[in-house]
C-alpha cells in the first residue's frame, strides 16, 4: 500500500519532469523562429511546368523613400537584408512618445553591436519635425544614425506607409498634440514581412520583442562557417 | 453608531485618497515624459529624481506645471530644451499634491509645499493665463 503510493508519486514526478522537458523544448523552438507573418495574405494559382501550383503571397511593405536626421535618403534599400523595428511618433508629442522612446532605447542598447538590426522612427508631424529638429532629437537621445533613423517625408507617404505597417496614425485636432497614433513597435524581417506588433509603452511587451528579434537574425555560427 | 463608523470610514477614505492624489496625477499627467521613476529621458526630458532644479527654482515650480515651460534650462549641469506642455486645468490643490509627490519620491527629500505657497506662486504668474 505504502509502496504503491510512492511509485505513484514517483510516476507523477516523472510526468512532471517530462512536461518540463517538453516545455523547454517548445520554448527553444519558438526562439528558433516561428514568428508568424502578419497581415493579409493571398493564395495565388499559377502554372508551372504545365501543372497548377498554389503560392501564398504574404503582405509585404512596399518600397519607400524618406529622409533621416543626417539628411540622408532612407529607402527600402537601406533596410535590405536587415531586420528592423519601426514606430511612428512626433517630437512635440505630449503623451506616450517619450515612454515609447525610452523603450526603443532598450532595443537599441540590446542590439547595439548587431549590424543586421536597425531602427526606423517616422515622424507623423513632418511640418514641424524637419531634418534639423530630428537631428537635435536624435542627438539628445545620444543615438547613432547608422542604427536608428529618424525619418521625415511627404505627409501622405508617411500616413500611407503607417497603414502598411498596420499602425494607426491620424491627424486630429481634438487629440492632445493634434495627432492620434498608436504606440506600436513593428518588427519587420529581411523580406519586409511584418513578423510582430508590440505595445511600445509596455516594458513586458518590449521584453518579448527583444527576445523575438534574434529568431529573425542570421545564426551566428552559420555565419562563421561561411567565412 | 453605524453612522459614526460610516462617517469615519468615508473620512479616512477621503484622507487616503488625497494622499494618493499626487501619485495618481503624476502617473496620469507627468510619467509619460518624466517616467515612473522620475528619471527623464537622456538629454531630451530632464529628470525629477535628484534634480537640483527642484531646489534652485522652487519658487517657479507651480507655474511650470500650470503654464508649461519652453527655452533652454539646466538641470544637474545638463542642458534641456524641449518644451513642456501647460496643465491649465489643474487646480492649486492638485498642483500642491503633485509637487509634494515629486518632492518626496524618487529619492528626493525636499521640503513639502502648502496650498497657500502654491497659490502665491500661481498668483505671481497669472498673467501667463491671459495671453
Ligand atoms: C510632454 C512631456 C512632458 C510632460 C507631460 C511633463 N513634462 Fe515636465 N518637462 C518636460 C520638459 C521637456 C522639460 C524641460 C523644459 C525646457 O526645456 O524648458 C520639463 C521640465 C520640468 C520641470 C523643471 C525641470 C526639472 O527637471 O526639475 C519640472 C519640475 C517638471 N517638468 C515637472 C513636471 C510635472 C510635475 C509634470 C506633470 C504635471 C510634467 N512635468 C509633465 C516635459 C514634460
Amino acid at each position: 500500500m505504502k509502496r504503491n503510493k510512492i511509485t505513484r508519486s514517483l510516476f507523477a514526478l516523472l510526468l512532471l519532469c517530462f512536461a518540463g522537458a517538453w516545455q523547454g523544448c517548445s520554448d527553444k523552438s519558438s526562439a528558433a523562429g516561428d514568428l508568424p507573418i502578419l497581415g493579409e495574405r493571398q493564395v495565388v494559382q499559377r502554372e508551372a511546368d504545365g501543372r497548377q501550383v498554389t503560392d501564398t503571397v504574404y503582405h509585404t511593405i512596399p518600397d519607400f523613400a524618406f529622409i533621416n536626421q543626417d539628411s540622408q535618403v532612407v529607402t527600402s534599400l537601406t533596410v535590405q537584408d536587415k531586420v528592423y523595428v519601426t514606430d511612428f511618433f512626433f517630437t512635440t508629442c505630449p503623451t506616450i512618445c517619450p515612454k515609447m522612446k525610452s523603450q526603443m532605447l532598450r532595443v537599441y542598447e540590446a542590439f547595439k553591436d548587431e549590424p543586421q538590426l536597425v531602427l526606423l522612427s517616422h515622424t507623423i508631424d513632418p511640418k514641424h519635425d524637419t531634418v534639423a529638429v530630428l537631428r537635435d532629437y536624435a542627438d539628445r537621445l545620444q543615438v547613432s544614425s547608422d542604427k536608428w533613423h529618424f525619418v521625415t517625408g511627404e505627409k501622405d507617404s508617411i500616413y500611407s506607409i503607417a497603414m502598411q505597417y498596420m499602425v494607426t496614425a491620424l491627424e486630429d485636432e481634438q487629440e492632445p498634440g493634434g495627432f492620434v497614433h498608436s504606440g506600436a513597435f513593428v518588427l519587420v524581417d529581411q523580406n519586409r514581412h511584418v513578423r510582430g506588433i508590440y505595445d511600445g509603452t509596455d516594458p513586458a511587451q518590449v521584453d518579448k520583442l527583444i527576445q523575438d528579434i534574434p529568431a529573425l537574425l542570421p545564426k551566428k555560427n552559420k555565419k562563421k562557417d561561411a567565412n | 453608531m453605524a453612522a459614526g463608523i460610516a462617517a469615519l470610514l468615508t473620512l479616512t477614505q477621503c484622507f487616503t485618497d488625497k494622499q494618493n492624489e499626487g501619485e495618481r496625477l503624476y502617473t496620469q499627467y507627468c510619467a509619460n515624459c518624466h517616467m515612473d521613476d522620475g528619471s527623464g529621458l537622456r538629454n531630451l526630458i530632464p529628470p525629477l529624481a535628484g534634480a537640483d532644479y527642484l531646489v534652485n527654482h522652487r519658487d517657479e515650480l507651480a507655474c511650470i506645471i500650470q503654464h508649461g515651460q519652453t527655452g533652454n534650462i539646466v538641470v544637474n549641469g545638463k542642458n534641456y530644451n524641449q518644451g513642456m506642455p501647460a496643465f491649465e486645468h489643474l487646480n492649486k490643490g492638485q498642483i500642491t499634491n503633485i509637487l509634494n509627490y515629486v518632492q518626496t519620491n524618487f529619492g528626493n527629500s525636499n521640503p513639502r509645499f502648502t496650498i497657500p505657497e502654491v497659490e502665491k506662486q500661481l498668483f505671481d504668474c497669472r498673467h501667463l493665463l491671459e495671453q
